[in-house]
């Protein structure tokens, strides 16, 4: 069996495991106890704290530790529109992960906000020059991903960064998907908000980091003993923050190293030559050719129906999936790929393949044979073809 | 442990059991994100559902009544927001909130912002000299306010002084108007008998944490015919009320720790009572001038926590006690977890109609799974020159001039 849904969840690592261990035995406090052993959990919630914000070349102030991405995109939205209301006016792309949708949409429901959606291209870009038309002096909050989680289409944050700022508002970037490929110092730079997820990158599930920039007014989604400097109450995490820290510190290691940076390039190169040889017209790459990070690769196959490929992918021990795993099940085509202006059969095709920077590099020659085995077989020989 | 020798704050977090330890380890060498369609997925997948059932039944729910959210926090800002909106979007003028002054700050916090933000009305609910709610006071409150309440919320077992409250007379009463009633059940889950579908309550936060499971997960108990607007949003997980990629080895670990005190509810609280009245005794002539607040629950039936001690050490701040105490190998606490840092009276003393000054003369001893005659001797043997000497220091005047916390953390 080879996992290639890492997009949807990874494994802890060993590094993080090694890490947080003594965190869940011995050294278990509570951060607030101003016992020893509530000491020796602030002293390991703030080493985390201080790596993190090292990653991101921020304040260590700026970092608060959450329960996951969802979270941290809501707190971002949320508490950055109404902290900072303005006009009542959020804009995010049409293809934020609902975690950043459905926090702008409580806004629309209960707080009286609009929403501005930005088109995207066909190749899974945010269209800059519709956010340009959308993002005016009323507008209190922009979030566009750094990395879509569908398609891996990588966004010029900081362009649409510059656009929210001339006008005032603050700019949210979900980093969930970049955080694994992409050095987050220059995305943080460019943001006032940027949200990521342990379990994404190897650290442990229900983690999540969010930086918020110290210049602005953010309210918290959750009330309570205020912890986080009153931001985020809650008991801290010290095993979670750790487990996040150490993902973080493995995931720079590996793309100095330039670890997996040909991975995504190969596997497009080889499943598409594979097929078209045999199957012209078989596969078609989603999201952008050159845009794209390296742990995501996605294709609809438009003369196969449905989820077939992905059942077929499963039978020959190659598990990964349509889309965003949140919507699995769902018989609605992706939003991401409708955004991008697929029709609803193709969309229904899809297939992502998302894998980490330390996938052997055996596995990846034997996903994309499995790939193409399970489409060819799924079609009738080409009488064209070779 | 290697930090502290005896650690009597099991109240603000214990550690986690070997079952639950074993659980969520296991869980750790598999992945899978549980909303996933293939078999990784539906394997995590399977991990929550059992997970689900286990810790429902322990609280005495069916397992689709059950939320996970990350933590006790969370649950009560879903529960109190949740609910106050949903009502609110039925009845405009339903804008009042039943609540005691007792209540942990996740609720406290909770509902003075939904006051300061959402045009929410509070209406508290007094409690005696014990911590006791007042049902007398309810019941008067309930007649002359019922048109405009929203909800009503009560903490099943207070978090400082260990007080149980009359949680199902509490859920009843409000159920005679149609008023969904919630509870904070953090502290009372696993240590006295909290039966969700017997309180006819319409919800109730528990924790992993506090229980022997992992930290970062909790769960909120929600009556199957009520709905809630959610706190988090998202991907629609957990019934559209709490969003979020679902923790299935938190979620394991939590499941071990609550079958766990659910099996051995009962010999457990006769246990750690038996030590607590023991303690209780012994610092009674150990230091004659110890007062202890809450009922002191002799025969163990049921109207404190098992495990929990609060005493007022008068003329000594609570914080230079804990100070000295932790020097000599005893963890302990002066209230809540959360609200050590400045020594500020305690909310809950002052509720049960303590003055300022004594109400920052407390200790809290809280013990737990692995609580032992040995650790609550070593307290004993500690506890009276330790009081001596904080005593010496005697107490600030406004503001405390013995920084003991030197962690930089505030509140």
């Amino acid at each position: 069996m080879i996992y290639m849904d890492a997009a949807a969840t990874a494994p802890p690592r060993q590094e993080v495991l090694d890490t947080v261990s003594p965190l869940l035995t011995r050294d278990f406090g509570n951060p607030a106890s101003h016992h020893e052993a509530g000491h020796q959990a602030r002293r390991a919630a703030n080493w985390a704290r201080a790596q993190v914000a090292a990653q991101l070349a921020v304040r260590e102030e700026e970092i608060y530790f959450t329960s996951g991405g969802t979270e941290g995109a809501n707190t971002a939205v949320i508490g950055g529109a109404l902290g900072n209301p303005r006009g009542r006016v959020v804009v995010a792309s049409a293809i934020e992960h609902p975690a950043v949708l459905e926090a702008c949409r409580y806004l629309v429901e209960f707080h009286g906000f609009t929403l501005r959606l930005i088109d995207v291209t066909a190749d899974g870009l945010v269209d800059l020059e519709h956010a340009a038309q959308l993002i005016d002096d009323d507008v209190a909050v922009v979030s566009v991903m750094a990395v879509n989680n569908e398609v891996g289409t990588i966004q010029p944050v900081a362009q649409f960064a510059a656009l929210a700022h001339a006008a005032g508002a603050l700019m949210h970037t979900d980093a969930v998907q970049a955080a694994g490929w992409l050095d987050l110092a220059p995305l943080a730079a460019a943001v006032d908000a940027l949200s990521i997820s342990g379990h994404k990158i190897g650290g442990l599930k229900g983690s999540g980091a969010l930086y918020l920039s110290g210049k602005h007014r953010f309210v918290p989604l959750l009330h309570g003993g205020g912890q986080q400097s009153g931001l985020r109450s809650g008991t801290e995490n010290p095993a979670a923050a750790a487990g996040i820290a150490v993902a973080l510190q493995v995931c720079a290691s590996q793309r100095a190293q330039g670890l997996g940076e040909g991975y995504g390039p190969y596997l497009i190169e080889k499943i598409t030559r594979g097929l078209e040889a045999k199957h012209p017209g078989s596969v078609r790459l989603t999201g952008s050719g050159s845009q794209r990070i390296g742990g995501i690769v996605s294709f609809v196959f438009p003369k196969t129906a449905g989820e077939t490929v992905l059942i077929e992918l499963e039978r020959k021990g190659v598990l990964c999936s349509s889309g965003s795993a949140c919507a699995a099940g769902s018989t609605d085509p992706s939003p991401v790929l409708t955004a991008m202006g697929y029709q609803e059969q193709l969309a229904h095709t899809a297939v992502r393949l998302s894998f980490g920077r330390g996938i052997k590099e055996n596995e990846l020659s034997q996903v994309a044979n499995a790939v193409i085995a399970a489409v060819g077989g799924l079609l009738p020989a080409s009488p064209g073809a070779a | 442990m290697n930090t502290s020798a005896v650690y009597l704050d099991h109240a603000a977090t214990t550690d986690m059991t070997p079952a639950a330890l074993a659980a969520i380890t296991a869980q750790f060498a598999a992945t899978g994100n549980p909303s996933s369609l293939h078999t990784a997925g539906r394997r995590a997948n399977r991990v929550v559902d059992d997970a689900r059932i286990a810790i429902a039944a322990a609280a005495g729910a069916h397992s689709s009544e059950l939320i996970f959210t990350s933590g006790g926090t969370e649950s009560d800002n879903l529960a109190l927001k949740g609910l106050f909106w949903n009502r609110v979007n039925a009845n405009p003028a339903a804008r009042m909130i039943l609540v005691s002054g007792i209540e942990h700050h996740a609720v406290l916090d909770t509902v003075t912002w939904l006051a300061e933000h959402e045009q929410a009305e509070l209406c508290w609910m007094p409690v005696d000299a014990d911590g006791v709610l007042d049902l007398q006071a309810v019941r008067a409150l309930l007649e002359e306010h019922h048109e405009h309440i929203a909800l009503g919320t009560i903490m099943w077992a207070n978090n400082e002084v260990g007080t149980v409250q009359p949680v199902p007379e509490f859920a009843a009463l409000l159920a005679g108007y149609g008023i969904p009633a919630h509870s904070d059940a953090v502290q009372a889950f696993g240590a006295v008998p909290t039966n969700f579908a017997d309180s006819k309550l319409a919800a109730m936060s528990i924790s992993a944490h506090k229980i022997g499971g992992p930290v970062g997960i909790g769960g909120l108990l929600v009556r199957r015919d009520v709905a809630l607007m959610p706190v988090q949003h998202g991907g629609g997980h957990e019934r559209k009320m709490r969003s979020g990629t679902l923790n299935a080895a938190a979620a394991a670990g939590f499941a071990a720790a609550a079958t766990e005190v659910a099996d051995h509810l009962a010999e457990e609280a006769a246990r750690l009572s038996g030590l607590r009245e023991y303690a209780v005794q012994q610092i009674s002539q150990l230091v004659p001038e110890a007062v202890l607040n809450g009922p002191r629950d002799a025969e163990n039936r049921g109207t404190r926590l098992p495990g929990n001690l609060h005493f007022t050490f008068p003329e000594c701040e609570g914080d230079s006690l804990l100070f000295v105490l932790d020097m000599l190998g005893i963890a302990s606490s002066t209230g809540s977890a959360c609200t050590a840092g400045v020594p500020q009276p305690s909310h809950v003393l002052l509720a049960m109609g303590r003055d300022a000054r004594s109400a920052r003369s407390v200790q809290r001893f809280t013990l737990g799974h692995r609580s032992t005659r040995a650790d609550v001797d070593a307290l004993l043997e500690a506890l009276p020159q330790a009081y001596e000497r904080a005593r010496k220091a005697g107490m600030a005047a406004d503001e405390s001039s013995i920084h003991t916390a030197g962690t930089g953390f505030t509140r």
